[in-house]
């Protein structure tokens, strides 16, 4: 543990023990927060008063030898593109600044459940839309391991804050990466799990048929620990699939070997920073030399991942985003005298952010008539191709592995002008996606001080795979040992 | 001035025997409620919440489509219609589409249409599942109000969309359509048309010459005769004065009975739509066809035809009694009591449905009761009461809802059979008429005239048979 | 044939127009500025540009994957749920007047 931070089942080991105080261990948090949070600007809405209270009822319990939650007294930290009841759910932008769910995700109920302690929500980018989390109306954060970099996006806060120390475990969404990129960018662990894994309920939509919810965490372990708690079928989504949570701890210990692992060339290859390559490749040989099977592959269809993710992704954003229009929740724009199509083309016009409306307006394009064909249908009829081609590579390997992200973090502002360059750093993340095949964001190195995520993808509900090609990279790389105390 | 009239119609009705919702799990009976006290994150479309289909509404619209003699497609999906308006709580209806992988629940049917005494094909062109809007409310009309209210109870009740061919050629015909529509529908036990707004209507309008417009907001099946005819007028007037009639959507004010220009042709909908990516597809195995066939109830044309075998009805009446299926309770209520079916069609057919038309009330509104009506032909029978009488008192039956018997007793109606009485009034009318007791020595017709005048003075409660007789007999003695 | 070269030759040279974005902006119901127009102009130029590289894809007889996963007939029971209260349906609207969401004029 390095002296520097607990992690998460460590915390509820202590907690449901009596060893640690929940009150006790919310109020470091809290101390952390105040010293550092102006410097990596994690959080959008802190609700300290709250966590402390609900530390209180945990140690009562504690006393009253209650049975405690899998998550007694762990702090967590929620990306704020997933509803809290009575909690402010921003989703990074002006649009819902004042808005409060009345109701919970079913992912936050469970959370919740289970004893862990709600401390804020995290900043992203607006509507999930952005790898960097500038895109947020509230500002940027800050990477912790280098306050001029970016913190990946969208799920920027939630990496940020566990890096910084700042929450124990978080809760966030990732549509084309958005988990996984900023767990790359800050050094932590991310997951996006097999879609209709874990339920939608209450995530705010950017792109339904490609999202998850999905844990940021500080170890593999926390990983499987909070999966444990958040998946599962649930009535209330439709895309649920008819599944009971499996024990995923206890598949950590199995190690890697005998098994088959590929290396698509198309994800490793041009574009790829070789600096980073190179931590992913020297990844593959510990996992080669803990007894896995690693070869390079091809999947060619990959080309086209990029375009068929943002076709889709920009037509349901489009969809999906329709509702903010100032009469129901969130901003309105005078509007005195004016027609509802005039006011509510205003309200939306300074609700969002330049890049959100960017994304409605092209999304809007691609499903208008005559465009429904050349991109919607296109980009899923190019969806069936990545399944395919991931469904055959399936056939010879476990799992498959790739550099999470093709670069090292970017100092902010490198990205914003240039909306393309941006999206192309998703295009080792967008496919697990398309196919809706499980992710796993692992760190497995440093370049210049500065993280690497490992990516491992496996078929569909082979998240245990993933954890326990995770747990023996973790054990071996030990980053979880060196993340910075800001 | 006849100018070809093409109409189609699209029609919403409200599946109102469900519980809950379409796709949430808010109750449905939004009928007198205060504003938004009938919602939920999904139906009030708040950020993060999700669509689950209701399954028994899937079961009513394909119960719709096969009793509209439509194809069933074997696979289908929920589609996004991306429009904005006021009344929608995601700027899109989850809604059916029949392109890229999607189906209607039915395509391809056809109801018959009794007209003129043909019977007209109507073709359906589909049949789907979507979510009814909210309610606005403009204070004042649609055009000047400063604001509009909204109120998201209504949001996402189950509608079923029919849409027809344009195979009517008159706002009657259309009129017919909806009435069969209803009947059916109420045959089915999915519906309630009496619930106000249950069966809403947009019609497509075209005249030869003109262009098509889309006439929306039709509240009721009478409203689509008055603002079909408004509609026709104003284009053919339009033609007549040589001003081309353009392309566009006209909202029905029913309270002005005009229809209003909203939108033109530049701002045609572009419905951008998608597969639902919230819902998943739903398959519709024969495993799932045949159960809901085999409960299929009796439909208006089987039940007109058992009508005619079964109890020796005209085939006017037959259609007339099951186009309104109320009615066609009521009757067989009636039967079951009485006997007798066609002195029980002729009372409803002429005196029933005349009397409810002036009160412009419709049978299952009125106070009359199969058992009212019975006790009233069982009161004829018994010589109680005369025919005459009994049409006159059908009218407090139908108001008041009094039993024949108490209307009878209270005004005193019964029939004068008192014979002592009856040669008394006799004297007194042959008193009064002389010169016709003369010519009824030797002609029949004064005989009639004798009658009659008999009848005059007990207000026709005399015994018709026994005032003849006593007349006769007084006469004979002369 | 040489129709549809051509319309491919033209839609290489701009994908999409000033008159585009307002009409989409429109259907959108996203106001674009007049000081904006050209700004998204380039700039969806290049992003469709690069959507373009679908049209490489080989797709013929390929049916769409709308939905990843193999899911059929989901569905819930016709039973109701309490609603949420009106104080908490109205409680996130800006504008509200007895019950009531209040929204823009219609004309
Ligand atoms: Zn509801």
């Amino acid at each position: 543990m390095g002296g520097a931070k607990l992690h998460a089942h460590h915390v509820a080991e202590l907690v449901r023990r009596g060893d640690l105080s929940a009150y006790e261990h919310v109020c470091q948090i809290l101390e952390k927060i105040e010293r550092i949070e102006d410097k990596v600007r994690a959080y959008i809405t802190l609700i300290p008063d709250i966590a402390l209270e609900k530390a209180k009822e945990v140690d009562r319990k504690v006393e009253k030898g209650k049975r405690l939650g899998k998550l007694a007294g762990v702090v967590l930290a929620i990306k704020d593109v997933i509803s809290t009841k009575g909690i402010p759910t921003t989703c990074g932008s002006l649009m819902l600044q004042d808005y409060i769910p009345p109701y919970d995700a079913t992912a936050v109920e469970r959370a919740v459940a289970e004893d862990a302690i709600i401390i804020g929500k995290t900043n992203m980018d607006e509507f999930a839309m952005g790898s960097t989390t500038e895109n947020s109306a509230f500002g940027p954060t800050f990477n912790p391991w280098d306050l001029s970099r970016v913190p990946g996006g969208s799920s920027g806060g939630s990496a940020a804050a566990l890096a910084a120390g700042e929450a124990d475990i978080s809760l966030g969404s990732d549509t084309g990466g958005s988990v996984r990129c900023p767990a790359s960018f800050c050094g932590v662990v991310g997951l996006k799990p097999t879609y209709g894994l874990v339920s939608r309920y209450g995530l705010i939509a950017y792109a339904n048929s490609l999202e998850q919810i999905g844990p940021l965490t500080l170890c593999v372990r926390d990983c499987a620990l909070l999966m444990e708690v958040v998946s599962g079928h649930d009535p209330r989504d439709s895309t649920s699939i008819p599944t009971e949570p499996k024990k995923y701890q206890d598949v950590l210990e199995k190690g890697v070997e005998g098994l088959r692992i590929g290396v698509p060339e198309e994800m490793i290859g041009e574009g790829v920073d070789p600096l980073v390559a190179k931590e992913v490749w020297r990844a593959v040989d510990t996992l080669s030399e803990l007894g896995a099977v690693c070869e390079e592959t091809s999947l060619p269809s990959l080309e086209y991942s990029l375009a068929a993710y943002y076709v889709i992704a920009m037509s349901e954003a489009s969809s999906n985003l329709a509702r903010y229009d100032g009469v129901r929740y969130g901003f309105r724009a005078p509007d005195e005298g004016m027609d509802w199509s005039s006011a509510y083309s205003k309200t939306r016009r300074l609700g969002f952010g330049p890049e959100v409306r960017r994304r409605i307006l092209l999304g809007t394009y691609a499903l208008s008539a005559g465009y429904f064909d050349k991109y919607y249908l296109k980009a899923m009829k190019v969806r069936t191709l990545i399944k395919r081609d991931f469904d055959e590579a399936f056939k010879r390997f476990d799992v498959l592995a790739s550099p999470t992200m093709p670069i090292l973090p970017p100092k902010i502002g490198e990205k914003v002008a240039d909306p393309l360059s941006m999206y192309m750093c998703d295009i080792d993340t967008v496919p697990a996606n398309l196919a809706g095949i499980p992710s796993i964001s692992v760190p497995c190195g440093l370049v210049d001080g500065l993280p690497v995520g490992f990516q491992a993808m496996a078929p569909p509900l082979g998240e245990e795979l993933l954890l326990r090609v995770g747990y023996a990279l973790e054990s071996q790389v030990r980053l979880y040992e060196r993340i910075p105390v800001v | 001035m006849s100018e070809k009239v093409v109409i189609g119609l699209e029609v919403h009705c409200q599946l109102t025997s469900l519980k809950t919702k379409l796709f949430c799990s808010c109750p449905s009976n939004y009928r007198g409620r205060e504003p938004n006290t009938l919602v939920c994150p999904t139906c009030l479309g708040l950020p993060g919440s999700l669509p689950v289909l209701n399954q028994k509404a899937l079961e009513y619209g394909l119960m719709v489509a096969l009793a509209l003699n439509c194809k069933i497609p074997k696979r289908t999906m929920f589609f996004r219609k991306n429009y904005f308006y006021p009344d929608m709580a995601k700027n899109f209806q989850i809604s059916m589409f029949d392109r890229a992988g999607g189906a209607p629940l039915g395509y391809d049917g056809y109801v018959t249409l009794a007209v003129g005494g043909t019977q007209k094909l109507v073709r359906i062109r589909r049949v789907h599942l979507e979510e009814d809007p909210g309610r606005l409310v403009y204070p004042g009309t649609i055009d000047t109000a400063p604001y509009t209210l909204v109120d998201y109870n209504r949001h996402g009740v189950a509608l079923v969309e029919v849409v027809t061919e344009p195979d009517f050629e008159s706002p009657k015909e259309a009129r017919a359509f909806l009435q069969k529509l209803r009947s059916i529908l109420e045959h089915l036990g999915v519906f309630d048309g009496g619930l106000e707004g249950a069966m809403r209507c947009d019609a497509n309008i075209s005249i030869a010459g003109g262009a098509r417009v889309e006439v929306k907001n039709i509240g009721s099946f009478k409203d689509v005769e008055r603002a079909l005819t408004f509609e026709i007028m104003r284009q053919k007037q339009l033609l007549a004065k040589k001003v081309a009639v353009v392309r566009e959507t006209r909202h029905w004010d029913g309270e002005r009975r005009i229809t209003v220009s909203l939108r033109t042709k530049e701002e045609e909908y572009d419905y951008r739509y998608f597969p639902e990516p919230d819902l998943v597809p739903v398959e519709i195995t024969e495993e799932m066809l045949d159960q809901i066939k085999a409960r299929l109830p009796e439909l208006p044309d089987a039940r007109q035809k058992r009508f005619v075998s079964q109890y020796g009805l005209p085939g006017y009446d037959a259609m007339v009694l099951t186009s309104d299926k109320a009615l066609a309770d009521f009757f067989e209520k009636a039967v079951a009591a009485y006997g007798k079916p066609k002195v029980v069609s002729n009372w409803l057919m002429s005196d029933v449905l005349r009397c409810l038309n002036e009160y412009n009330l419709e049978i299952w509104e009125s106070k009359l009761t199969p058992e009212h009506l019975v006790e009233m032909l069982k009161l004829i029978d018994e010589g109680v009461i005369s025919g005459k009488i009994a049409k006159n008192i059908l009218w407090d039956m139908v108001s008041s809802g009094k039993s024949p018997k108490q209307i009878v007793e209270e005004r005193g109606l019964t029939r004068i059979a008192d014979e002592e009485y009856l040669r008394k009034l006799v004297d007194e009318v042959f008193k009064e008429n002389p010169k016709a007791v003369e010519d009824a020595l030797s002609d029949e017709k004064a005989i009639h005239f004798l009658v009659g005048q008999l009848m005059k003075k007990t207000r026709g409660r005399a015994d018709p048979q026994l005032a003849n007789k006593i007349i006769r007999e007084k006469l004979a003695s002369k | 044939m040489r129709v549809l070269v051509l319309g491919e030759e033209r839609s290489r040279i701009k994908l999409i127009d000033e008159e585009t974005v307002r009409h989409v902006a429109w259907l959108a119901r996203l106001e674009v500025l007049d000081d904006e127009v050209e700004g998204f102009v380039e700039q969806f130029n290049r992003i469709l540009d690069y959507f373009r590289k679908l049209d490489e894809a080989e797709t013929e007889d390929v049916e769409p994957t709308f939905h990843v996963l193999n899911l059929v007939n989901v569905f819930r029971e016709d039973e109701p749920f309490p609603p949420i209260s009106p104080q908490e349906a109205l409680k996130n609207a800006p504008k509200s007047e007895r019950g009531f969401f209040k929204a823009p004029k219609m004309v």
